[in-house]
Parts: C-alpha cells; sequence; structure tokens
C-alpha cells in the first residue's frame, strides 16, 4: 500500500475523495489515503506547496493562482482531474431578494433577469451590497462577477466582495453583515434551512459545465510520481463514478454528514446531490438538473480551454498582466494528458481533444474520443457568449474589458 | 517591529505574547479574528503577523493582504523558501506567519522559532487541560453511577464501584461507558438519579 495524504474542505464536492478513501476505490489501486480536513484554503495550499501532503482538493482557480505565483509561495501545480462541475448557489437575504422577482424558481430559470434585478436593487439598498465569497481565486467569486458584470455592475465598486470560511457565512448572514453570499454545498442549503436567506441563482444556470473543484498536486511530485498518480486518477474516476449514481446518494449523503467529513445533517446534503433544492425557508424544493456533477459527460476531463478562461477571468478582473507565459502557464495546470494516461484503456470515454470552445454546445453532442462513446453535455454561459481559448484577447475585447 | 497576533484563543495568544515579550518585543498586538478585524490590522500596520494555520479566516486575512496596504509588500508564511525544515516546524506546530517584505531574516528567524515552540507549548497544556477535564467528568459520573446502585440495590460505596467495575470487565467496555449507559437507563426508568 501506498500511503497519500490528501487536505480537503469540508464541502459537499470533497465526495470523490471521501468515497475513493471509504469505500474501497483507494485500496484497490493500493493506496492507503489519509484525509486531512482543513478550514481555510489557505492551509490547504500550504500544506500541498510545502509538502505536507501530495493531493489537495483544490479550487480550480486556486490551482491556476498559485501556479502564477497570485497566490503567496509560487509553485506549478497539475490538476490532472476535475472533481467535479457546478454545486455552487447564490443565497441573498430575504430583505435583499425582495427586490427581485417574487418566485425564487423564476429567479434562477432567469438569470438575466436577475442579474438585471440585482443591479437595481444596489442602489435602493441601504448600504452598498457586502456579498460573502470564499477566496478571491475561487469559481464562486469568478462566476459571481462573470454574472454581475454582464448587467453593468462593477463587481470592485458596486458592491463589497467579501472574503469569509464557508462554514462563518451563515453567521454573517444572521448578523447583518453581510447581504448574501456565494458559495458549495452545503452552505446555501444549511442557510435556507435555517431560514436566512433564498437563493437567488445558481452555478449550472450561469454556466452549464462550470469549473469547480479539481485534484491539484504538485507538478514535480505527478513527474516523480506518476505510477501512483495514475493510481490516484483511477480511484477517483471509479470514486466519481459511484458518487454520480442516482441509487447512491442516501447513503453519500449519509457517508458526507460525518463530522469528519463534512459534519451537517444528511438530509441537507442530499438536496444538492439531486439537484431538489428548496430556494425559500419553507418552501418545496425545486427540481435543478445537473446542480452538482461528479462524473457524467466527461465530467473530470481537465479541458486545458476552461483553464484558460480562469486566466482570461484574471486578467478580466485585473488580477494578473496578460502574457503569452502566463497563458502558457495557466493552461498547462489542466493536465489533460495526465488523465488520458491514467485512464487509458479503461470504461471512461475520453475526449479527443483538449480544448474546445466553452459555451458553444447547445444540444447534446456525439464527441469525437479515444475511446468508448461520449456525449457532450450543453456547456453555455447564460450570455449567450463563447470562449474560444484560441483568441483570448478578442474574447476580452467582446466582454468591454 | 510591531507583530500582530491574531488568534480566537485567549489562552494560545497569551502564551505566545508572554513569550515574545520576554525576548524583548514589546510593540504586540492581539487581534481576534472576529468582526472589524481587518481595520484594526490596517491601523496597525504591524511589521509581522502571527497566526494558527488551523484558523478559518486565514483567507480573509490574506485576501486583506492583497487588496490593502496593511503591509507594505507582505511576503507569504515564511521569510526563506529554502528553509524546508523551519517551513515544516511551523507546520507542524499550526503557525502561519506574513511578514513585511525587506525585513531582515535574521531578524525574523527567531520571532518564528519562538512561535513554533510557543504554538508546541499551548497544544500541550491544551491536551493536558483535556486530559484533566476528561478525568473529572469521568469521576462525575462514576460517582452519580455509584449512588444510583447504592441507593437502588442498597449497596455499600465499594459493592457499588466492584459491580460497575466487573460489568465493564466482563463486556470489555470501559467503566465510563457502563456508568453513562447505566445513568441514561436510570433517567429514562425515572429512578434515582
Amino acid at each position: 500500500m501506498t500511503p497519500l495524504s490528501i487536505a480537503f474542505l469540508p464541502l459537499t464536492d470533497s465526495a470523490p475523495l471521501v468515497v475513493a478513501a471509504e469505500l474501497g476505490f483507494a485500496e484497490a489501486e493500493g493506496l492507503a489515503l489519509n484525509l486531512i480536513r482543513d478550514t481555510s484554503w489557505a492551509t490547504v495550499r500550504d500544506r500541498l506547496v510545502y509538502g505536507q501532503v501530495q493531493a489537495a482538493h483544490l479550487l480550480a482557480p486556486l490551482a491556476v493562482a498559485v501556479t502564477l505565483g497570485l497566490s503567496q509561495t509560487p509553485c506549478a501545480i497539475a490538476a490532472p482531474f476535475k472533481l467535479n462541475d457546478n454545486g455552487n448557489a447564490l443565497t441573498l437575504s430575504a430583505e435583499f431578494a425582495a427586490a427581485l422577482d417574487p418566485r425564487p424558481s423564476n429567479r434562477i430559470d432567469d438569470p438575466i433577469a436577475t442579474a438585471h434585478d440585482f443591479a437595481a436593487a444596489i442602489g435602493l439598498h441601504h448600504r452598498k451590497p457586502v456579498i460573502g465569497t470564499v477566496h478571491r481565486f475561487s469559481s464562486h467569486a469568478l462566476m459571481l462577477r462573470y454574472w454581475l458584470a454582464y448587467a453593468g455592475v462593477n463587481p470592485d465598486r458596486d458592491v463589497t466582495l467579501r472574503v469569509l470560511p464557508p462554514s462563518l457565512m451563515t453567521e454573517a448572514l444572521r448578523a447583518g453583515e453581510i447581504d448574501g453570499f456565494i458559495a458549495g454545498e452545503p452552505w446555501s442549503s444549511v442557510a435556507v434551512a435555517e431560514g436566512l436567506g433564498e437563493i437567488a441563482a445558481v452555478g449550472v444556470n450561469i454556466w452549464q459545465r462550470g469549473v469547480e473543484k479539481v485534484l491539484g498536486v504538485r507538478a514535480d511530485w505527478a513527474a516523480a510520481n506518476p505510477d501512483t498518480l495514475d493510481r490516484l486518477v483511477r480511484a477517483l474516476d471509479r470514486a466519481a463514478a459511484w458518487c454520480d449514481d442516482p441509487a447512491n446518494r442516501a447513503p453519500l449523503a449519509e457517508m458526507l454528514a460525518q463530522p469528519r467529513f463534512v459534519g451537517q445533517p444528511a438530509p441537507l446534503i442530499a438536496q444538492a446531490l439531486a439537484g431538489r433544492m428548496p430556494l425559500r425557508p419553507g418552501e418545496e424544493p425545486v427540481e435543478i438538473p445537473d446542480f452538482l456533477v461528479f462524473h457524467r459527460g466527461a465530467a473530470n476531463f481537465p479541458w486545458r480551454s476552461q483553464a484558460l478562461w480562469i486566466y482570461s477571468q484574471f486578467v478580466r478582473w485585473g488580477m494578473v498582466e496578460a502574457s503569452p507565459e502566463a497563458e502558457r502557464a495557466a493552461a498547462g495546470v489542466f493536465a489533460s494528458d495526465l488523465y488520458r494516461r491514467a485512464l487509458a484503456g479503461g470504461p471512461t470515454p475520453m475526449p479527443g481533444a483538449s480544448m474546445k470552445v466553452e459555451g458553444s454546445i447547445g444540444t447534446p453532442l456525439a464527441a469525437a474520443t479515444h475511446q468508448g462513446s461520449l456525449t457532450l453535455a450543453p456547456d453555455r454561459f447564460f450570455d449567450g457568449k463563447t470562449f474560444d481559448p484560441e483568441a483570448i484577447s478578442a474574447y476580452l475585447r467582446g466582454l468591454g474589458a | 517591529m510591531r507583530i500582530a497576533i491574531i488568534d480566537e484563543s485567549g489562552l494560545r495568544a497569551t502564551i505566545l505574547e508572554e513569550g515574545l515579550r520576554e525576548a524583548g518585543f514589546d510593540d504586540i498586538e492581539v487581534v481576534p479574528p472576529t468582526g472589524a478585524f481587518v481595520a484594526r490590522l490596517e491601523r496597525m500596520a504591524p511589521d509581522v503577523v502571527l497566526m494558527n494555520l488551523g484558523s478559518p479566516s486565514r483567507d480573509s486575512l490574506e485576501e486583506m493582504l492583497a487588496v490593502s496596504r496593511v503591509l507594505a509588500r507582505p511576503i507569504a508564511m515564511f521569510v526563506d523558501q529554502s528553509d524546508d525544515a523551519m517551513i515544516g516546524a511551523a507546520i507542524d506546530a499550526g503557525v502561519s506567519a506574513y511578514v513585511v517584505d525587506g525585513l531582515r531574516k535574521d531578524r525574523v528567524k527567531p520571532i518564528l522559532d519562538l512561535a513554533i515552540r510557543r504554538f508546541h507549548a499551548f497544544s500541550r497544556l491544551q491536551a493536558e487541560l483535556d486530559e484533566a477535564r476528561t478525568e473529572l467528568a469521568e469521576r462525575k459520573s462514576i460517582d452519580r453511577a455509584k449512588a444510583i446502585l447504592m441507593e437502588s440495590r442498597g449497596l455499600g460505596e465499594p459493592e457499588a464501584y466492584a459491580l460497575l467495575r466487573s460489568t465493564a470487565m466482563n463486556q470489555g467496555r470501559r467503566i465510563v461507558d457502563v456508568t453513562e449507559a447505566l445513568i441514561t437507563a436510570a433517567g429514562l426508568l425515572g429512578g434515582p438519579k
């Protein structure tokens, strides 16, 4: 058995790691996983960068940021496997949400109208709205910025984005310190269940296949331990498939509910797994297909174009200076080559390309593959824009950046 | 040199602050990571910020370091990236440090060394406290269980204790597990408490 330490944060999308460790998928590959639960992304990052763990549950943009030297010690990170797509929700206080469509399901179904309503509500609110985000380099923060900017909101000027640990979001909302937050599950479900807020937008309706968490390893470790990494990716591939099977939702929710993992009630965790969530306290759950995707449609495949989309947003918001070197380094973080090597010859279908025009698939599309048959799910952005990774400057000009 | 200690544990902060003062640092402020701690730090403009690695507020602090001018140009965690042993020791001890750029390595190292030692001292103290607390709770539980047995079965104290002990041994359980079960059962049955 090869021992491997992996740092994670108590979130529903740590599921593939938890399942790999708990249900024998890692053991079958000769790996003994030691999962280390942390309370901040900074500490997960430090453990990975300084070699206290070999792998980590990471925000995809943080993996890119660490590689580009934007988040403390620069360190080349490789993400050979995405742990999930989607899974975020924006929860607003009832007071702020009152300015939006009175029916919560209309809000999430029509993110264009909701973005405009949000923009209009800013001036009427008693203060500049304070929205909690979990990290500057989180998928959630990038998605919120993208969505608000569509309606003419400057996220650096018109709202205050306040970084808070997910576990303190609900308390901050209760205390009125923030007017809402965008975070991964189970935190929106917890806030709604406790009567603190209403879900006003969901990630899947902003970008149908939004990049979320990745498995992050140090690039030098990946190069020195190819066999161990391949085994880890194979274990996670099986574990993610298990997580995505509707028959396994109940046991998965029970498993994650344990205090050593997520530590929140199983029924609340199950809502996101099933994509059936109440949007307002006391109301019936609403169906949100693909709210959280663990495996289907090659969800785990690290498209280099997705890393480049993240990079484009860093450039857009002035977090990094555009340069060919930075662009190359960012694209390299999503290690589709390592994914291919690990899963070659297995049952998981493998896309033939490593880049695609993000946002261009409107209806399920049969894709060219190296193995198996693969249908790519629609990956539209809510504003209908497409991201061509070969033409980033043109894309940014189109966004008015 | 101005040092900020961000900590939610009063005890750990005190232990660290005392150590730093003994070592001759006298410009120290302890800031709990709650409410407007960011604004307070901004006013302080510290040269070094020490923080527990396990604090969930590290991301909030780093955001502040990224957008504000608290530290003129903060560098992360460690002064000398090549000093792997030091970095490992700091992470093991649960210390994170943010240091203003340009501060000489030999001036920062003693602070970090001291923080590491003091964090370890705190962990030991914490473990001892936990142990003492558990021991006290267990003794109370055993006393209550003995009282229940003495009253309901008319036993003397040594006999009541012997019965608890032999039950625990026969069932391969800890005596405190047996006493907790007995107290719960007695409560349910409405018997003596």
